[in-house]
C-alpha cells in the first residue's frame, strides 16, 4: 500500500534521514521504533508532504506530491502529529469538523461522527468545550478522532503514547488495534517500543536516520539487540 | 456636546475598525503586517468614485459601489498576496515587510500616473443627504446621513464577518490555520486557499471602509489610505493583533480618542495625543486589549 524507497531528509547541513526504504501493506500495523532524534517524525512528515525530501514515496501505486499536504490527505494518508497539535482555540466539535474538511461525501458524515463518538465517548461529553482545556489523554483521543473524520485508508501515528500515564497508553493502544481491525492500515512511530511491538505485525528499528533492523514484531521483541537498546534489557 | 462628539467618534472608529480587521486577520493567518492594506482603502474609494460619478450619487448606486469595490479589492488583495508575499513565505519576516512597503509605494505612485486617477485630489460625489437634528435629553445632536450610512454598513459588515469566522466551514478553517498551520494542512485544509480567502475578505472590508471614508471626508487621492491605514494598524495592535474582536474594539477606541482629543485638547495635536495614549495602554498591556500571550497566537 505504501512504498518508500531511498528516502533522504536534510535540514540545512544536517542529514537527518539516510536512504531508508520500507513498506506497509494493506491491513497491517507497522511500527517504526527509535530513540529521540532518530528521525521518526522526519519520516512521517515526508510522507505527509510537509517537509522536502529526496526519494520516492508511492501510496496505492501513485507517487505522492511534495508540498501539497491536503492532496495527500484526500488520497487517504493521514497523520496524527507528534504532540497532538489539536486546534486549542476551537471547540472539540469544530476540531472534528476540521478533520472532515476535505470530505466530499457529505451524506456519510453524520454516521462518521457517531462512529468517533462511540470510539471516544469522552469526546462526546465535551463537544462544545474548547479543545485547549482537555487533558492530555483526551487531546490524544481528539487528535485521533479528528484524523479519523477524514476517513483515512492509512493512519500515520507519531508517538501517541507521549506524555501519557501507563493506563491511558494501554487504552490508546487498544483503540489503535481496534481502528486497525476495522480496516485502517496503521504506521505507528514510537519510542515506547514495548507497547508498539505488542500491537504491531511488523517493525523497523530506526537509529540516527538509518533503518538498522526490521522484521516481524514478535521476533524483534525477542531480539537481543532490541531488548538491550529499547526494552530496558 | 459630548454626545455629539461620541457619535462622531463612533463613526470614525467604525471605519478604523473595518480597516483594522484586515490587518489583524492577515496577521493571524500568515504573521505578516500587510503594509499595503491601507492602499486597498484607496482603491476601494476610487472604485466607488467612478461608479458614483457614472450613475449619480443615489442610495442604490452607493450600494452598488460598496459591492463592486469589495470585489475589486478582493481580487487585488489576493493578487498582491500571490505575487508579492507567497514567494517569500519562508523568507525572513523583514524581507516580506520590505516587500509590503514596496508594494504600497508602487500602488500609491502607480495610481498617480494612471490617467483616470492622477496626482490631483478629486471631489467625492456626495449623496444629497439630509442632516438629522435629534433632540436627546435637551441636547441638540446632529447626525448626517453619511454618519448613519457609516454606522449601519459597518455593523452589517462586522456582523457578517463575525458570522463567517464563527460558523462557516471556511471561517473555522481560518481559525484552525491561524492556530497551527502545519496541523491544519495535515488535516487536509488547503492552506493557500485559506490565505487567499483571508486576503480577499480583509481587502473587501478595507474597500468598504474606503467608500465610507470618502463619503464622510469627500475627497480621494492616491495617498489617502496611508494615514487611516496607519491608525487602523495601531488600532489592531491596541486591540491585540490577531484578535478579531480586538480589532473592532481597538478601532472604536481609536476613533473616539481621536475625536475627543480634537474637540477638547487640540485639533493640531490630536494624532500625537492619540498615539501617546496608545503607547500608554501598550505599556500596561503589551499584547493589546484582547491579545493573548504572544506564544499562544490567536
Ligand atoms: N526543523 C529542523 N531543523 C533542523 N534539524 C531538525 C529539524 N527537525 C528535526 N531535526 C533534526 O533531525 C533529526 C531527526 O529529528 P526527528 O524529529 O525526525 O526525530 P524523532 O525520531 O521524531 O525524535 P523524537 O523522538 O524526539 O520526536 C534530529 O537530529 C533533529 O535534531
Ligand atoms: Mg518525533
Amino acid at each position: 500500500m505504501l512504498e518508500v524507497r531511498d528516502l533522504n531528509v536534510y535540514y540545512g547541513n544536517i542529514h537527518a534521514i539516510h536512504d531508508i526504504s520500507f513498506s506497509v501493506s494493506e491491513g497491517e500495523i507497522v511500527t517504526m521504533i527509535g530513540a529521540n532524534g532518530a528521525g521518526k517524525s522526519s519520516t512521517l512528515n515526508s510522507l505527509s508532504g510537509v517537509i522536502p525530501y529526496k526519494g520516492s514515496v508511492t501510496f496505492q501505486g501513485k507517487e505522492l506530491p511534495v508540498g501539497k499536504p491536503h492532496e495527500i490527505v484526500t488520497a487517504g494518508l493521514v497523520q496524527v502529529p507528534e504532540g497532538r497539535r489539536i486546534f486549542a482555540n476551537l471547540s472539540v466539535k469544530e476540531n472534528l469538523e476540521m478533520g472532515a474538511f476535505s470530505r466530499k461525501d457529505k451524506a456519510n458524515l453524520k454516521n462518521d461522527y457517531e462512529v468517533v463518538y462511540t470510539r471516544f465517548p469522552r469526546l462526546k461529553e465535551r463537544l462544545q468545550q474548547v479543545a485547549g482545556t482537555l487533558s492530555g489523554g483526551e487531546q490524544q483521543m481528539l487528535a485521533m478522532g479528528r484524523a479519523l473524520m477524514s476517513r483515512p485508508k492509512m493512519l500515520l501515528l507519531d508517538e501517541p503514547s507521549m506524555g501519557l500515564a501507563p493506563l491511558l497508553v494501554k487504552e490508546i493502544f487498544s483503540i489503535i488495534r481496534d481502528i486497525n481491525a476495522n480496516g485502517t492500515t496503521v504506521l505507528l512511530v514510537e519510542q515506547n517500543a514495548n507497547m508498539a511491538l505488542s500491537i504491531a505485525h511488523r517493525a523497523y528499528v530506526l537509529e540516527t536516520g538509518r533503518i538498522i533492523l526490521s522484521g516481524a514484531a514478535s521476533e524483534l521483541m525477542k531480539s537481543e539487540e532490541v531488548r538491550k537498546a529499547y526494552l530496558g534489557g | 456636546m459630548l454626545l455629539q462628539q461620541l457619535i462622531n467618534g463612533f463613526t470614525l472608529g467604525f471605519i478604523y475598525a473595518l480597516i483594522a480587521l484586515g490587518y489583524t486577520m492577515v496577521y493571524g493567518i500568515v504573521r505578516l503586517i500587510n503594509f499595503a492594506h491601507g492602499d486597498m482603502l484607496m482603491i476601494g474609494a476610487y472604485t466607488g468614485y467612478f461608479i458614483l460619478n457614472a450613475l449619480g450619487a443615489t442610495p442604490s448606486s452607493l450600494v452598488l459601489s460598496l459591492v463592486v469595490s469589495m470585489m475589486v479589492c478582493a481580487v487585488i488583495g489576493v493578487a498582491l498576496e500571490r505575487i508579492c508575499y507567497k514567494p517569500l513565505r519562508t523568507a525572513p519576516r523583514i524581507n516580506i515587510l520590505i516587500v509590503a512597503i514596496g508594494a504600497s509605494l508602487v500602488i500609491e505612485n502607480g495610481g498617480r500616473i494612471l490617467p483616470f486617477m492622477g496626482p490631483n485630489p478629486r471631489q467625492y460625489p456626495q449623496l444629497a443627504g439630509s442632516v438629522n437634528q435629534l433632540d436627546v435629553m435637551g441636547q441638540q445632536v446632529i447626525i448626517s446621513q453619511q454618519d448613519i450610512i457609516v454606522i449601519v454598513v459597518s455593523i452589517v459588515m462586522m456582523a457578517g464577518l463575525g458570522y463567517i469566522v464563527k460558523f462557516t466551514k471556511i471561517g473555522k478553517a481560518m481559525r484552525a490555520v491561524s492556530h497551527d498551520t502545519r496541523a491544519a494542512s495535515l488535516m487536509g485544509i488547503n492552506v493557500d486557499r485559506i490565505i487567499s480567502f483571508t486576503f480577499a475578505i480583509g481587502s473587501a472590508m478595507a474597500a468598504v471602509a474606503g467608500v465610507l471614508f470618502a463619503s464622510k471626508y469627500p475627497q480621494v487621492q492616491t495617498y489617502m489610505g496611508i494615514l487611516p491605514g496607519l491608525k487602523a494598524f495601531v488600532a489592531a495592535v491596541l486591540g491585540g493583533i490577531g484578535s478579531i474582536p480586538g480589532a473592532m474594539i481597538g478601532g472604536i477606541i481609536l476613533g473616539i480618542t481621536e475625536i475627543l482629543s480634537k474637540a477638547y485638547i487640540s485639533s493640531k495635536m490630536a494624532d500625537a495625543v492619540v498615539f501617546g495614549i496608545l503607547v500608554l495602554i501598550l505599556m500596561v498591556r503589551p499584547t493589546g486589549i484582547m491579545g493573548k500571550s504572544l506564544k499562544e497566537k490567536v
